[in-house]
C-alpha cells in the first residue's frame, strides 16, 4: 500500500472535508491515516484546531482505538485472527509458524511485512483467518500466506 | 440468451478463492464459446460447501460445491452450465437438505439475490413491509413490532417494540435510528453476511423504524474489520437514494429518512451500545452510565433507537407477513427465529436460521456434523467471548434466551464455537481475561484492572502455584467484576472463566499435581 508523504498542507486539505461533520475527531484521524498511513504527531494540534476541541481530546481518541497508529506501517500488513473461533482451529500454532516464516513477531515488522493480531474477522467457519492488506484469507496456513505475500511483492 | 451462473461475493467465499473461481468460469466459457453471465450473489450460508456455484436451469437453480479452480474444466465437460451431473453436484439449491431444513426469515434472501439489485430485492418480497408501514400510523407499527415479540439480537434480548415505544413517546426536534453493526464477537458473522448479501433488508428495517418513531436520520456503525460489508452498504445506500427510497419523500410519501455509515476504530467495546454512541460522536469509546437510556438521550443527546443488524433486518418480514406469523415460531418468550452461526472446529460451519428451541446438539452435531478435525467435541462456547463454555454433557440445552440463562450461559449474538478435545480450558479462561484487558474501555476499575489481575492469577494456576488458593481468589475476582462493572465487558468476562472452572475443573486441578 502506498501513502502520501505527510505534509501540513495536505493534512489541512483532508481535514477540510471532515471537521464540519458531526462528531469529527475520530473521522478526522481516520481520514488522515487513510491518506498518510498513520497519524503524524503534528496532526494532534491540527485536528484540535480544525475541530475546535482540545489537544487532550484528540490525544484521547488517538490512543483509544487500536486501528489508529502513529508510525508508518510496513508495505504489507498481515493480520492474524487470534480470537476463540480461530483458536479452535489452531491459530495459536499458526501465529508461531507465521512469526517464523516472516522472521518477525506479532506487533512488529521485518521491514516488508508487519504482523498484527486481530480479534475476529467474521470468517469463523473457515478459520484460521488472516487479512492481507485488507483482503480476507480463510483456512490460512503459514506456507500459504508466505506464498501469497511473495506473489504480491513480486507483482 | 446467456446462462446465469451464481458465484458468491461474500467475503468468506472470497477468502477461499471465490473471485478466482468466478474469473476462471468466465474465461473457460469464453474459450468454449458458451454465453454466460455471472451474478455475484451473497452466500446461502452453507460455508462448508463454498465456493458454491449455482446455475439457473428451467427446473430451477442447481448447485455445485465446493468448487475449486481445478474443477472448472471438468464442470464444463460435464455440461454443468445446463445442469449436467458432476461429482460436485448438489442437486437443486433449494433441496440441499442442510438449507432446506432451516426456517429462513431474516436470511430469506441472502445468497438468493444479487445483493445490489433493487429489482431482485423486490421480486423476492422486498419493500412490501415498508409499503405497508407507510400506510400505517407510527403507533400501529410499534404495536405490530411489539406484538411480534421480536427481541434484540445483539445479545441483550430486550424487546424491540418497547424500545421503539420509548423513542416514539419522547418528544424531540431530532431522533436517530442507530444500527449496531460492530459485530465483534468471535464466532459471529451473521451481521456481516446479511450486510454483504442483502443490504436493502437492513435499510428497509431502519426506514420502518424511522417512520415508526419519527426519526429522520439513520446511522450504521460498521466495524473496520468488515471492509466488504461497509462498501456494499454504501453502494446500497446510494442506490436507495437514487431510486427515491431514502431521502426526502420516502417512496413518494411525506416521510423523510436517510442513512449514513460510520466505520469503527477496531475497538471491541464499541459494540456496547453507549460506547458505540460515543464513538459515532467521534470520542473515545467509553461506556456511558444508564440512565439516561439512549432511547431518551442517545446519539448527540437525542432519543435514539439502537438495534443490532439482525433485529432491524427482521422488521421488514414482520411488517410484510404480520406479527402473528413471526410469533408462531419459537418457544416461550423467545419467539421467532434465531440466526445461529456455527464456527470454530466444526465440520459443516455456517448460518443456521431456525426457530428458537432447537438443541445445541442438533446444531453442533446434526448441522455441524461434529468437529473439522474429526476428534471428539470437548467444549462449545455460546455467545462470543463473553459467553459460557458448555461441556458435552450439556448438549441437550434448548437454544433460547431463557434456557441458556438457566443453564448458566447466554445466547449473545448467536455464535457457537466448537472446540475439540485438544482444547486447554485454563488457556481459554486466561484468554477471556486477556481479551478483557486489551478491550476494556477503562471506565470501571474491576474491568480495567481486574482483567489483568485475573490473567495473572490464571497464569499462576497454570504454573501450579497454590492452585486451590488462586482458584478461590479467581472466583472472588469474578464476583467483583460481575457486580462492579457497568457493562457486559467486565460484567460477563467472568462467564467464560467461571464456566471453564465449573465444567472443566480437571484442567485446573491437573496443574496442582504437575
Amino acid at each position: 500500500m502506498s501513502f502520501a508523504p505527510w505534509s501540513l498542507d495536505a493534512a489541512s486539505a483532508v481535514l477540510a472535508t471532515t471537521c464540519d461533520k458531526p462528531g469529527p475527531i475520530l473521522i478526522s484521524l481516520q481520514a488522515l491515516q487513510e491518506e498518510f498511513g498513520y497519524v503524524h504527531a503534528d496532526a494532534v494540534e491540527l485536528v484540535a484546531k480544525a475541530c475546535n476541541v482540545s489537544r487532550a481530546d484528540v490525544h484521547g481518541v488517538l490512543t483509544f482505538y487500536h486501528d489508529l497508529r502513529t508510525t508508518l506501517p510496513a508495505p504489507t500488513t498481515l493480520r492474524i485472527c487470534v480470537a476463540e473461533a480461530c483458536q479452535a482451529v489452531g491459530s495459536r500454532a499458526l501465529v508461531g509458524e507465521v512469526e517464523k516464516a516472516f522472521n518477525t513477531h506479532m506487533g512488529s515488522s521485518n521491514g516488508e511485512v508487519e504482523l498484527e493480531p486481530v480479534y475476529c474477522l467474521g470468517n469463523c467457519a473457515l478459520g484460521p483467518s488472516a487479512m492481507l492488506n485488507g483482503q480476507l484469507i480463510g483456512r490460512a496456513t503459514a506456507s500459504g500466506l508466505k506464498k501469497t505475500v511473495q506473489e504480491r511483492v513480486g507483482s | 440468451m446467456s446462462i446465469k451462473i451464481y458465484v458468491p461475493r461474500d467475503s468468506a467465499v472470497r477468502s477461499i478463492g471465490g473471485d478466482q473461481v468466478a474469473i476462471a468460469i468466465e474465461l473457460e466459457s469464453v474459450k468454449r464459446g458458451i454465453g454466460i453471465s455471472i451474478v455475484r450473489n451473497g452466500s446461502r450460508g452453507a460455508l462448508w460447501l463454498e465456493p458454491l456455484v449455482e446455475v439457473e436451469t428451467p427446473e430451477g437453480r442447481v448447485a455445485y460445491g465446493p468448487v475449486t479452480l481445478a474443477d472448472i474444466e471438468s464442470l464444463f465437460d460435464a455440461g454443468f452450465h445446463s445442469g449436467g451431473e458432476h461429482p460436485l453436484s448438489l442437486g437443486k439449491s433449494d433441496d440441499i437438505a442442510w438449507l432446506a431444513r432451516q426456517d429462513r426469515v431474516t436470511f430469506a434472501r441472502v445468497g438468493v439475490i444479487d445483493p445490489l439489485s433493487l429489482a431482485d430485492y423486490q421480486d423476492y418480497g422486498g419493500l412490501i413491509g415498508l409499503r405497508r408501514a407507510l400506510a400505517m400510523e407510527g403507533e400501529e407499527i410499534v404495536a405490530e413490532v411489539t406484538q411480534s415479540g421480536l427481541r434484540g439480537r445483539g445479545g441483550a434480548g430486550f424487546p424491540a417494540g418497547i424500545k421503539w415505544r420509548t423513542v416514539m413517546a419522547t418528544a424531540s426536534d431530532r431522533k436517530y435510528i442507530c444500527c449496531n453493526a460492530d459485530e465483534g464477537d468471535s464466532g459471529t458473522f451473521a451481521d456481516r453476511m446479511l450486510m454483504e448479501g442483502d443490504p436493502f433488508t437492513l435499510l428497509e428495517g431502519m426506514t420502518i423504524a424511522g417512520i415508526a418513531v419519527g426519526a429522520t436520520e439513520g446511522v450504521i456503525y460498521v466495524r473496520s474489520e468488515y471492509p466488504d460489508a461497509y462498501a456494499t452498504l454504501n453502494r446500497a445506500i446510494d442506490i436507495a437514494r437514487e431510486s427515491g427510497w431514502l431521502g426526502k419523500g420516502v417512496l413518494g410519501s411525506a416521510h423523510e429518512f436517510d442513512v449514513r455509515t460510520r466505520i469503527g476504530g477496531g475497538s471491541y467495546v464499541c459494540g456496547e451500545e453507549t460506547a458505540m454512541l460515543e464513538s459515532i460522536e467521534g470520542k473515545r469509546g467509553v461506556v456511558r452510565s444508564k440512565p439516561p437510556l439512549p432511547a431518551i438521550q442517545g446519539l448527540f443527546g437525542k432519543p435514539t433507537v439502537i438495534n443490532n443488524v439482525l433485529t432491524l433486518a427482521t422488521v421488514p418480514a414482520i411488517l410484510a407477513e404480520g406479527a402473528e406469523s413471526y410469533m408462531s415460531k419459537g418457544v416461550g418468550r423467545s419467539v421467532g427465529t434465531q440466526v445461529f452461526q456455527l464456527g470454530g472446529n466444526v465440520a459443516r460451519g455456517g448460518i443456521v436460521e431456525t426457530a428458537f428451541g432447537v438443541t445445541l446438539d442438533a446444531l453442533v452435531n446434526d448441522y455441524g456434523a461434529g468437529t473439522l478435525s474429526g476428534r471428539p467435541i470437548r467444549a462449545v462456547q455460546i455467545g462470543g467471548p463473553l459467553g459460557a463454555y458448555f461441556p458435552v454433557a450439556s448438549m441437550d440445552v434448548s437454544m433460547d434466551y431463557e434456557s441458556l440463562l438457566a443453564a448458566g450461559g447466554m445466547l449473545g449474538h448467536g455464535g457457537i464455537v466448537v472446540f475439540d478435545e485438544s482444547v486447554d480450558m485454563v488457556q481459554q479462561a486466561k484468554f477471556a481475561m486477556e481479551f478483557c484487558a486489551v478491550e476494556s474501555c477503562g471506565k470501571c476499575t474491576p474491568c480495567r484492572l481486574g482483567s489483568t489481575r485475573g490473567a495473572e492469577t490464571i497464569e499462576k494456576i497454570m504454573n501450579g502455584q497454590d492452585v486451590s488458593g488462586n482458584k478461590k481468589l479467581l472466583l472472588d475476582l469474578c464476583e467483583v467484576m460481575t457486580d462492579g462493572s457497568l457493562c457486559a465487558m467486565g460484567g460477563l468476562t467472568p462467564l467464560p472463566v467461571r464456566s471453564a472452572m465449573l465444567h472443566f475443573s480437571e484442567d485446573f486441578d491437573r496443574r496442582a499435581r504437575a
